[in-house]
């Protein structure tokens, strides 16, 4: 579905990426582990289009995307929830959720629609749905900033460490999630620091490390790779 | 009776000039470039009156319109510049339009006297409205009657999804844009719109003045402009009126026997309602709001 293939992307003289290659299927939830700095954030941007790459290609549903914009490929069904719950603060819970739909315009019957069951699936939206955006807790953004990446109908969603900075309780509310969409067959990419929780609900699992894709397997290879093991997901019986 | 007219009718004015940074503003734009536009719109439609005998009216919206196409055009360049640079860069626009109007001759001979605009000397004679025997109140009703239209277009603008997608750019723009919002198509289009509310006022100005010239458009003015939202806030288009009546009105024309000190109670002003009144002096008259509940 996805297929990203010498991916190179840089800021100024520093490659934040150097030739990454990955892909994700249809249906599956791929998962992007990585310490701070890896690169995870600037592998999602450049797919998503906000950041150029230098070389490379992004294939996504046999169409390129690396030389269109962001807008275009939120229309080609690829959508980006971005780190940290970038949710628009002073805007009613409505609104921040409209404004997801953007891409959508003229097709007001249906956005209604998916407004119904956003606030179905995620109860606490409905009743704050007048409340701005800034006021509502960690947990609370980060489900409206899932939902309003929904709102766009997306083909494939790609989460930039949803889990950051929330409580761990919220942790598992988010993760229970992000584990029902997938169930639902929504495909997505999850980049993550938190590599417990995200191989245990992972299909697929890449590991990026100073720009490059350090291993490629499921998270059952994983358990089977001591030094992996170690290096990423510590010792589990002990967590 | 007429000193009163002529507050109206600058309250008037700046509300225009007001609004038209604020549609800048909510879509996170800061815009020193409001008073090149205004000017813009000022000398045009002067010119179209003046030496080619227009009426009013296609004179003034030819004004918006050029004034709407230079916004236009300053719109992708103020792309890639955000808050200081954007002021910076903005600033130096208004300053090339009014050198440029400084310079600006084109005078031709209207029954046996000279009309048109002399360069440093201002463009003098824009009278439209006295030789088709307006008076002063008409002209006023005239510019309100656009101020009122200006108004309603802006708070229906923030009524339908159009205003959420200004503001949500505004809010934060990378999650404008990974929410599939053109950053482009909306900063331009609001730079655009902003120019061409700007260009109207101009043109207005200049007829209800019936005087202008480059001193008019001095970045005191640009900073009138940005101010009346910022004071105002942007919760809606009432706070703009609102910061208007109360710097022109109040402070501007009550406090005269203040002097030059006014100008400093104004800087000191703005401090205060960021500080205090961070949404504005519109929230003055905020009822509680049902949503923002603890």
């Amino acid at each position: 579905m996805l297929e990203v293939n010498g991916l190179v992307t840089s800021y100024g003289l520093i490659k934040a990426l150097r030739n990454v290659s990955l892909q994700a299927e249809k249906g599956k939830l791929t998962c992007i582990l990585g310490p701070n700095g890896a690169g995870k954030s600037t592998l999602l941007f450049t797919i998503a289009g906000i950041l150029k790459s230098d070389m490379g290609s992004i294939k996504f549903l046999n169409k390129e995307l690396s030389k269109i914009k962001t807008s275009e490929i939120v229309k080609e069904g690829l959508v980006l929830v971005p780190e940290n719950r970038l949710v628009f603060p002073h805007l009613s819970v409505s609104e921040n959720l409209l404004a997801g739909a953007y891409s959508r315009f003229g097709k007001k019957n249906e956005v209604e629609e998916d407004l119904e069951s956003m606030y179905k699936r995620f109860p606490i939206l409905k009743e704050r749905y007048l409340q701005e955006a800034g006021t509502l807790s960690g947990g609370e953004q980060q489900m409206l900033a899932v939902a309003r990446a929904l709102m766009a109908r997306p083909k494939l969603l790609l989460m930039d460490e949803p889990s950051v900075g929330l409580a761990p309780k919220i942790v598992n509310t988010i993760f229970e999630i992000i584990k029902t969409l997938s169930d639902e067959g929504i495909s997505i990419v999850l980049v993550e620091q938190n590599a417990v929780k995200a191989s245990a609900i992972a299909d697929h699992i890449y590991l990026l490390d100073q720009g490059e894709i350090t291993f490629s397997g499921t998270p059952d290879q994983i358990e089977d790779n001591d030094i992996i093991k170690r290096a990423y997901l510590g010792d589990i019986s002990e967590s | 009776m007429d000193y009163y007219l002529g507050v109206f009718q600058t309250i008037g004015v700046h509300t225009l000039l007001g609004l038209s940074a604020y549609i800048l503003l909510l879509t996170g734009q800061v815009s020193m470039a409001q008073i090149g536009f205004f000017a813009i719109g000022a000398y045009s439609s002067g010119v179209l009156t003046v030496i080619f005998s227009w009426n009013i009216y296609p004179a003034l919206a030819f004004g918006a319109l050029l004034a709407s196409f230079f916004a236009f055009l300053v719109g992708f360049p103020a792309l890639r510049v955000k808050g200081l640079m954007l002021v910076i860069a903005t600033i130096a626009f208004s300053e090339i339009v009014r050198l440029i109007t400084f310079n600006f001759v084109w005078m031709v001979e209207k029954d046996g006297i000279m009309v048109g605009a002399e360069g440093a000397q201002g463009f003098r004679e824009i009278r439209y409205f006295t030789t088709n025997g307006w008076d002063s109140s008409q002209v006023v009703l005239l510019i309100w009657i656009f101020v009122a239209i200006v108004m309603a277009m802006l708070w229906w603008l923030d009524r339908v999804k159009a205003g959420a997608v200004l503001r949500a750019v505004g809010n934060d723009e990378l999650a404008a844009q990974s929410s599939g919002i053109n950053l482009t198509t909306v900063k331009v289009a609001a730079m655009t719109a902003g120019g061409f509310i700007a260009g109207l006022g101009g043109g207005l100005y200049a007829h209800a003045v019936s005087y202008v010239d480059h001193i008019t458009f001095t970045i005191l003015m640009a900073t009138f402009a940005i101010s009346y939202p910022i004071l105002g806030g942007t919760k809606n288009v009432f706070g703009t009126l609102l910061a208007v009546i109360f710097i022109q009105g109040i402070l501007i024309e009550a406090f005269r026997f203040l002097e030059d000190w006014r100008l400093i109670i104004f800087g000191l002003l703005i401090i205060l309602v960021m500080n205090f009144m961070p949404d504005g002096l519109v929230s003055i008259f905020k009822k509680s709001n049902p949503g923002k509940g603890n």
